[in-house]
Parts: C-alpha cells; structure tokens; sequence
C-alpha cells in the first residue's frame, strides 16, 4: 500500500466518521404562523449545534394527529419530536409514549412556565412536554358598533350581557350579526367551544362516576341559550362555521362579537388582513355568576416520543425552541407582536411586549382563569377544559358535537339533541368499560 | 349509413358538453384563480372572479417554504416506479387470463377487484407494522410497493379487457412458428398491445400521483411526495386559501401537462371494450 492509498483512506473514513456523528432530528409539526416562524429561525439553533441537523414534517392538524399517533402507537420511530396537544399529552405519557423531559439545561427555568399551561403537561410530578405556544379563548368585540348601540363592553362580562349586547347590535338588513360563535361539528370545533361555555353554565360531561350529564338542566340552559342567541343574533348558515369561517366574517366586519381562541387577536388586528384592524377591543370569556368563565385552555407542545434514539439531541433542540432566548429572537428579527404567546410569565412582565400586543393582558389573564384540573363548577373526574383527557373523547366529541350542531340548524330541537348526546355517550362509556 | 342528425341536435350536444366539461373543470380553474390572490381575497365574500389584483406573492411564499424539487422527484420515481413494476407482472398475468382461462379465471379477477373494497385504513396498523420491522418507512421503494399493490387490480383488468381483443390466432401462429412463452409475451403480444398499455400506463401513473392516504401514512420527511406536499398548507387555524391553491396548482402541473398530451390515449384506454 502507498503512501497515496493511505491517505486517501484515511481521509475518507474521517469523513465517514463526521458524517455519522452528524444527527439529523425529524420534527413533526402543524402548519400555523408560529411554527413555519420557528423553521425559519432555525439557522440559530444549528449554528449553535453544527452536529444537529433538522427535518420538518409539516402538515395540517388533523393528517399530523392521525399521523403521529400511528407513529406512536407502533413504536414506528419516525419522528424524534412530535406537536402534539394539550389532549395528547396526559394520555400518552400515561401510555409510556412519551419520555419525561428531565435534560432541558440549567438555564431552562421550567418555573417561568405559566403555570396553567404547566399543570397540563405535567404528569405525577415529571414535564412530559415542553409549550411552543398556549392560548386561551375570550371576548373579540367591535368598540364602533357597540359606542353606536349606546353599550360599555366590562372586562369581565356576564353571558347576560353578551346576549343582550348582540341582539341589540345586530341588524340583519345590512348583513351585521351581533355574535359569531362556533357551530361546525367536531371535538376540537363546536364541541371546544360548547364544552367550555357549558362549564360557565354549571355543566359538565361527567359526574365522579363516570355517567354522562347530558339529561342534567344545566346542560339545557346552556344549550338553550347557545340556539336561541344564535339564531337571533348569529350569522345565517352557523351550523357550518369553525374558527376560519368566523374569522373571515369578523375580518369583514359582520360580527359584533366573537368569542374564539385568542390566538385570533393577531389576525383581527393585523391590518393587512382585517378591515376592523383599529376597532378591535378585547374581553374575559362571560361566566354566569357560578365562579366557572367559559375559556378554554389549549398549547401546542414539542414533546419526544419514546421510540427515538436521539432523545439527548431531540430534547437540546426543546430547550432551544420553547426557551427564553428564543422570544428574543423572535422579537429581534419579527418584532415583539410576532413572539409566540402564552407559555411564560417573563414575556408578560416585558414592557415591550405589553406595549406590542395589546392583547397580551387578556391573553394571560384568559389563560390564568383556567383550570384543566378542576374545570367545572361540580368536581369531575377527568382534565381538560374544553375536552376531556380519554382517548375515547376524539370520538365521542365529534357525535355529541354533530347533535348539537343540528339543532343549531333546526334539524332537531334542543331536547332530542340532549336525549341522543346522553344516549350515544352512555352507550361509548359503557363499552368503553368507565360505567360498570 | 350515418345517421342524419339535426342541427339543432348537434348545438343542444354542444352546449351540454361544454356545460358539464366546464362543471368539472371548475374547481381546478378557481384553485388556480385564489393562488393568485392575497389571503384577504382568496376568503373575501362575495368572491371576485378575475378582477382582483393578481399577485405571485403565494408562489413566492410556497417557494422558500419547502423544497418543492425534492417532493416532485418522489413523486415522480413512486408513480412512475410503482406503474411500470406493475406492467412487469401485470402484462403475463393478462396474458394469462386473457389467452389460457380456467374456469376460475372469472373469480379470480372478482377476487381481484375485491381488495380494493375494503377501506385502506383499514390495514393501515399491519401495514405500518411490516414496514416498520422491513425498515421501509418512509423510504421511496416503500411507496413504490405499496402503490403498486393497491393499483395491481385495476392495471390487471384493464390489460385483461384489452388482450382480450386481441385475436389468439395470431399468438398460436406465433407458437406454430417455434416462439417462446417469453418471446411470445415480449415479442407478438406487446407490440400489438401497445396502445392499451400505454393507457394504462398513463392512468395508473395519474392514480398513483393522486394517491393521498399511503404516501402521506408511510412516508415523513424523506419520502414524502407532492401530497404531503400540499397537506403542509392546510391549517384550521389562520388564514391559507391562497397558499394551498398554489402548493395545489403546483402540484397537480406535472401531471394535467402529462394529461393533455397523451389525451387521445387516455380517452381509448378508458372507453375500450365499451362498444363491445
């Protein structure tokens, strides 16, 4: 062998052994504004890491639901982190999905964590994921149409005011509605936004031994209200609107009032989007005077699957994107209304952040006012505000949520939605083995 | 004799055509209408049908977003590679069928046809078990099994219908000449066959393109073709008409530019064995 040949093989087995040394990181997320930010802020985090390299996965939320939970459940090992919800995450650390994230680094600082958004990722004492971005719901409402009504909007207002508020604005002749509320079927649709309301009304899925509530008057009062509000003062054709339906109405300025996830502050304000951009004014989500008000509570965490073999690089890149430094760096290159909202308490003590979002104190105070481990005025045995932690919830939401969802269209009355709702349930729960 | 049709026959046929091809067409035209709008205008109500102000801003977007190259490459080597590998065992087992039945042939192709009855999702746990455990994940030769699979049925009747046009005088000369089973496939078959098997060719390749479920279940970021492509762009959160319709437009390019061209033999292969 000469000299050449040596050298020439050493030099290639140095490349092969620095390629090999190089990690590649697949990370599976969903496509909103926040996460294709962080894809293109990651320049920071592999200069830092120049043996991480990373792979994106995007795709909508419900193909990655389904995508990831096959995944998982087969121990498929195609991802080594995952986007996963605030639904996700107690069921699947309690499966063994999910490993705890015990390495994120000295400076982490988990206690800056609100500590709402905490609770829910936390499981027997262990963080099994960590919050890129949390939300809560509350009130959008019109400051013009309401000064032209004669209305004062509270900060905390009652859904007596609400409803009086939107029957008084609307004028159906000029194509104005006072209230725009969820109506499309879905556990993650109407059945968010009903389920959070119900609990403002007294209501709640389950008693302590698991046996659905739907025959409760609670329930009726709440649903009775939602129906008869909207068909006074609701958009024509509710039944079929989610969040992207009400937001386009509210952005062209046919609703008085909305009442969604306060992620949407940033698109009704922006006003390269919304014709309303400079008329926007915000409110807590109404109670009913019970002590319970109806906002939900939902984050968008990065957590590691149990499958991956690259768990000390999957949670480095963790610590990176939902850390302190990153908000910095968001707000260096995209400006402070731009940072992702609603994981950490030092981004709502930040001046500049207060000045940039005029949304922020509601956002925090909407996310405080939750509770996912209590929820209800009545105690329950389940977490989750706007759901219910079980794996059967995806299912069973979605046919409660199509029953309401007809009788907001009239296809059947209040009662009859109620009766099937408690039917189906019971029968799901029964089979599922929670009634004995 | 050629039957006389009336005037006014041919213009009610003409505009009835037109009426219903443009019916289907329309979806595709608006996809590629929004993708030229801002986001404010793909929602906007009442929609404006071409007086808005025509932007490109989306294809920007979608350009520096994600590696369209990398997914059209996938898509192209799975659909290509998932059609032709079926000709390559559809094409004798036709012959088969078509030229040396039994009397189970008949249940054989129903047999066929029966897998395509049950819903995909259906399998998708064992499947992705088997690929797991073989390592093909998220791997192009994953896919190109896969899809080869699930169109076998369809490339297998097809060419059945159409051999079976084909006269087996000229096959048995064939053989009387001294021809192999293989030349005679390769040889005397084909050749007189190329016209259905190009349609068939061109349809499964169109089929395999399209094919959502699959490419997006088995593949994550290596393989991934142009439908997880498209499934990038959809959000229920947030504003993204425009950017779908031109991740969309995008994608389906390639494959309605492929469709134009070959028309004449998509429509043959389609209608064969029709006037029978």
């Amino acid at each position: 062998m000469n000299l050449r040949t040596f050298l020439l093989g050493t030099c290639s087995a140095v490349a092969l052994a620095g390629l090999a040394q190089a990690e590649t990181l697949t990370i599976a997320t969903v496509n909103n504004g926040d996460m294709i930010r962080m894809q293109k802020l990651t320049d920071d985090f592999t200069s830092k890491n120049p043996d991480i390299q990373l792979e994106w996965v995007t795709l909508e939320e419900n193909v990655l639901r389904q995508r990831v939970t096959t995944d998982i459940a087969t121990k498929g090992g195609q991802y080594d982190i995952m986007t996963i919800g605030t639904y996700e995450v107690p069921i699947w650390a309690k499966q063994g999905w999910l490993l705890p994230l015990d390495n994120l680094g000295a400076d982490y600082d988990v206690d800056d964590l609100l500590p709402a958004i905490r609770s829910g990722l936390t499981i027997d004492g262990k963080l099994y994921a960590a919050p890129f971005y949390g939300e809560s719901s509350m009130v959008m409402y019109r400051k013009d149409l309401f000064e032209k009504a004669g209305l004062t909007m509270p900060d905390a207002p009652t859904w007596d005011f609400i409803a009086e508020a939107a029957r008084k604005i609307t004028d159906k002749d000029n194509e104005i509605y006072g209230i725009c509320l969820r109506g499309k079927a879905g556990w993650g649709e109407n059945m968010a936004f009903l389920t959070a309301t119900a609990n403002a009304f007294g209501a709640r899925w389950f008693d302590e031994k698991w046996t659905p509530q739907f025959d409760q008057p609670e329930w009726k009062n709440a649903l009775d209200f939602y129906v008869k509000l909207m068909n006074d003062a609701g958009p024509p054709g509710a039944s079929s609107n989610g969040f992207n339906e009400n937001l386009s109405l509210f952005q062209t300025g046919k609703c008085g009032m909305w009442i969604d996830a306060t992620v949407a502050a940033s698109f009704v304000t922006n006003p390269k989007e919304s014709t309303v951009a400079d008329k926007v004014g915000f409110a807590l989500a109404p109670d009913t005077g019970l002590g319970k008000r109806g906002n939900w509570l939902w984050a968008w965490n990065l957590a590691v699957p149990a499958g991956t073999q690259k768990a000390d690089a999957a949670q480095k890149f963790i610590a990176w994107a939902t850390g302190k430094d990153y908000l910095k760096l968001v707000a260096e290159k995209e400006g402070w209304a731009n940072v992702p909202p609603g994981t950490r308490t030092s981004l709502y003590e930040n001046p500049e952040y207060q000045k940039a979002a005029p949304f922020a104190k509601m956002t925090l105070d909407s996310i405080n006012a939750a509770d996912p481990k209590n929820p209800a005025v009545k105690p329950v045995p389940y977490v989750g505000v706007q759901f219910v932690a079980i794996p059967e919830f995806q299912g069973l939401g979605t046919a409660v949520g199509q029953q309401f969802s007809a009788a907001l269209a009239g296809q059947m009355s209040v009662d009859q939605a109620l009766a099937s709702a408690q039917q189906l349930t019971t029968r799901e729960m029964t089979k599922a083995g929670y009634i004995k | 004799m050629a039957r006389n049709v009336s005037t006014r026959r041919k213009l009610v046929v003409t505009v009835v055509a037109w009426t219903v091809g443009i019916l289907i067409f329309f979806p595709i035209l608006w996809t590629f209408l929004t993708s030229f709008k801002t986001e404010a205008q793909a929602i906007a109500s009442p929609p404006s049908l071409l007086f808005f102000d025509w932007t490109t801003e989306n294809y920007h977007e979608v350009q520096s977003r994600s590696d369209y190259f990398k997914h059209f490459m996938n898509s192209v080597v799975v659909s290509f590679g998932s059609t032709l590998l079926g000709l390559v065992i559809a094409i004798p087992s036709a012959w088969a069928m078509a030229f040396a039945p039994t009397k189970r042939t008949k249940d054989v192709l129903m047999w066929m046809l029966s897998t395509k009855m049950m819903p995909p999702v259906g399998v998708l746990v064992p499947m992705y078990l088997m690929f797991r455990n073989t390592g093909l994940l998220d791997t192009r030769t994953g896919l190109v099994i896969v899809l080869t699979l699930i169109n076998l049925p369809i490339i297998i009747w097809m060419l059945y219908t159409y051999f079976k046009e084909i006269p087996g005088e000229i096959l048995e000369a064939a053989r009387m000449d001294g021809a192999s089973l293989s030349k005679e496939i390769i040889y005397v078959l084909t050749p007189m066959a190329i016209p259905g098997i190009a349609s068939t060719l061109l349809l499964n390749i169109i089929l395999a393109w399209n094919e959502a479920f699959w490419t997006l279940n088995l593949s994550a970021a290596k393989a991934a073709p142009l439908t997880a492509f498209i499934a990038s762009y959809s959000s229920p959160e947030g504003l993204f008409y425009a950017k779908l319709s031109a991740a969309s437009t995008m994608a389906i390019a390639p494959i309605l530019i492929l469709g134009w061209f070959s028309q004449k033999q998509l429509v043959r292969g389609l209608t064969f064995g029709a006037v029978k």
